[in-house]
């Protein structure tokens, strides 16, 4: 009789861990920013039918980067938290909070007990009267939570666009400037992405109800100037 | 993934890709995970053992732009009135508005749902239903409540809404076997409904202003409120005045009551004898 193959489970994790970064550093990046008018989420993404960002509930948007199939699930069993939430209880009672938490659980159950984690990072975006109350919820494929202030970069080159975004943020920003930071930042040494290689997701501060919108065509022509 | 047991799922997520996923259709969800939050059938006969609250006469009209919606605001309960101001105009999703007539409790109920139903199907699939497909689903929901509508909570809606696809106004009415019937220019339903549908038979005419179409569903409901005692005219003492909104490109808006109560007392003063302006 042969003894099982022994790998310790610090060793499992790393792989899993692994996997699961070489899947994400593949894919695109996707920047979020808080700003006077609202929170600003711009997408690296070429298509113009498979979304990136996308609305959950009135003030709640939903943006992820890595496996499409995966992260397209989680925004679906997210839309459906918040709406049977929603409907079970009041609109008002919805928050990204407690869909954080949800999420991080998920995530965190797939991470330790599937076959393979989901190669994904995504953000629960949560815009409130105040710009002081916004809330940024940025989870990796593992479950962990962060809870960020000001803007948040998911993605691929994650590190070295938050590096170079940290310099140039500041708060108060107007959806405009939003915009073009964020084609700026998400751009390369050659240039700014085109439009056609963007994707925005704006969530209005002043919206009564569903505050979630795109941004896309002549608009984002006109915002990026 | 394990249901509890009063099927709220607070912290866990429902995936999809399960056996038997609801797709994008939250009455499926709901009756999936949540089936005691469905409108259902109660037991027993309603009609004998308990008094429940009625809404009445809603009409809607199309117009030039669109379409027009209004309802009186009574609501009974026997002969006693349970509420006078009652809303039963209400935005279904940006394009198009829900008006019911029959049993309150159940009819708020199935606009809750219904409201919800078009906005995840929203979310989920990344566009809006056509027009066409929000009346079908409507259509599906008042059949689901024939058992309570056989036990006297009968709702009859009609659903009206600008089709983006044809650019133009359109209105569906239903029967409480989720019968869907297109009406081309106008409809009212509930018990002062033959008496409205009466005065806007007379008037009406293609290509109606906005404003004309409003007029029309104003005075018709005034009228209607003349014959019927379940549906409440305009109360000029406590200002009360029905509930309009329009549908157009622009979307779902709901007129404010200071905006009605001018038009209002323009049609009952008649412009003639001086009313204000």
């Amino acid at each position: 009789m042969t003894a099982p193959f022994y790998v310790s489970p610090e060793q499992v994790m790393k792989d899993r861990a692994d996997y699961a970064r070489k899947g994400i550093a593949r894919g695109r990046s996707l920047v979020a920013l808080e700003g006077s008018e609202g929170i600003t989420i711009v997408a690296d993404n070429p298509s113009r039918t498979l979304y990136k960002i996308s609305e959950i509930y009135d003030r709640i948007a939903f943006a992820g980067v890595g496996k499409y199939n995966e992260f397209q699930m989680l925004k679906i069993a997210g839309v459906r938290h918040a709406d049977m939430k929603g409907f079970s209880y009041s609109r008002s009672d919805v928050n990204a909070r407690s869909l954080a938490n949800a999420y991080a659980q998920t995530l965190g159950q797939v991470f330790t007990h599937e076959m393979k984690p989901y190669e994904v990072e995504i953000l629960v975006a949560q815009v409130a009267d105040d710009p002081a109350d916004d809330e940024l919820f940025h989870l990796l494929y593992d479950g962990t939570v962060m809870d960020e202030e000001g803007f948040t970069v998911l993605g691929g080159r994650a590190e070295e666009i938050a590096t170079a975004l940290g310099e140039r943020f500041s708060e108060g920003l107007s959806l405009a400037e939003s915009a073009q930071l964020g084609a700026e930042i998400l751009g390369s040494d050659d240039g700014d992405l085109e439009i056609d290689a963007l994707e925005v997701g704006f969530l209005d501060r002043t919206a009564p109800g569903r505050a979630f919108r795109r941004i896309r065509d002549e608009e984002l022509g006109a915002l990026l100037g | 993934m394990n249901v509890p047991v009063d099927g709220r799922r607070s912290d866990s997520l429902c995936m999809p890709g399960a056996g038997d996923d609801p797709g994008s259709s939250f009455t499926e969800l709901l009756r999936r995970d949540a089936p005691h939050e469905l409108p259902g059938a109660p037991g027993g006969d309603v009609q004998q053992s308990a008094s429940f609250v009625h809404a009445t006469t809603v009409v809607a009209i199309r117009c030039a732009d669109g379409v027009v919606m209004a309802g009186d605001r009574r609501a009974t309960e026997g002969f006693s009135i349970a509420n006078r101001r009652i809303e039963k105009v209400f935005p279904a999703d940006a394009h198009s508005g829900v008006s019911i007539a029959g049993a309150a409790g159940p009819a708020m109920e199935m606009v809750r749902l219904f409201q919800t139903e078009l906005e995840h199907y929203e979310k989920v699939e990344g566009e809006p239903l056509t027009l066409e497909g929000k009346a079908n689903r409507l259509s599906q929901l008042v059949r689901a409540n024939l058992p309570a509508a056989m036990q006297g909570l009968a709702v009859v809606p009609l659903f009206a809404g600008y089709d983006l696809d044809h650019a133009h106004g359109r209105l569906f009415r239903f029967d409480v076997t989720g019968g869907r019937y297109e009406e081309a220019d106008y409809h009212a339903t509930g018990s002062g409904g033959v008496h409205a549908r009466n005065w806007v038979k007379a008037a009406w005419a293609e290509d109606l202003s906005a404003e004309a179409a409003i007029d029309l569903a104003l005075r018709s409901l005034f009228a209607a409120a003349d014959e019927d005692a379940a549906t409440g005219g305009p109360d000029l003492v406590r200002k009360i005045f029905p509930n309009v909104a329009t549908i157009t490109a622009d979307g779902y808006r709901a007129f404010d009551d200071d905006a009605v109560a001018q038009r209002a007392a323009l049609l009952i003063g008649g412009r003639e004898e001086g009313a204000p302006t």
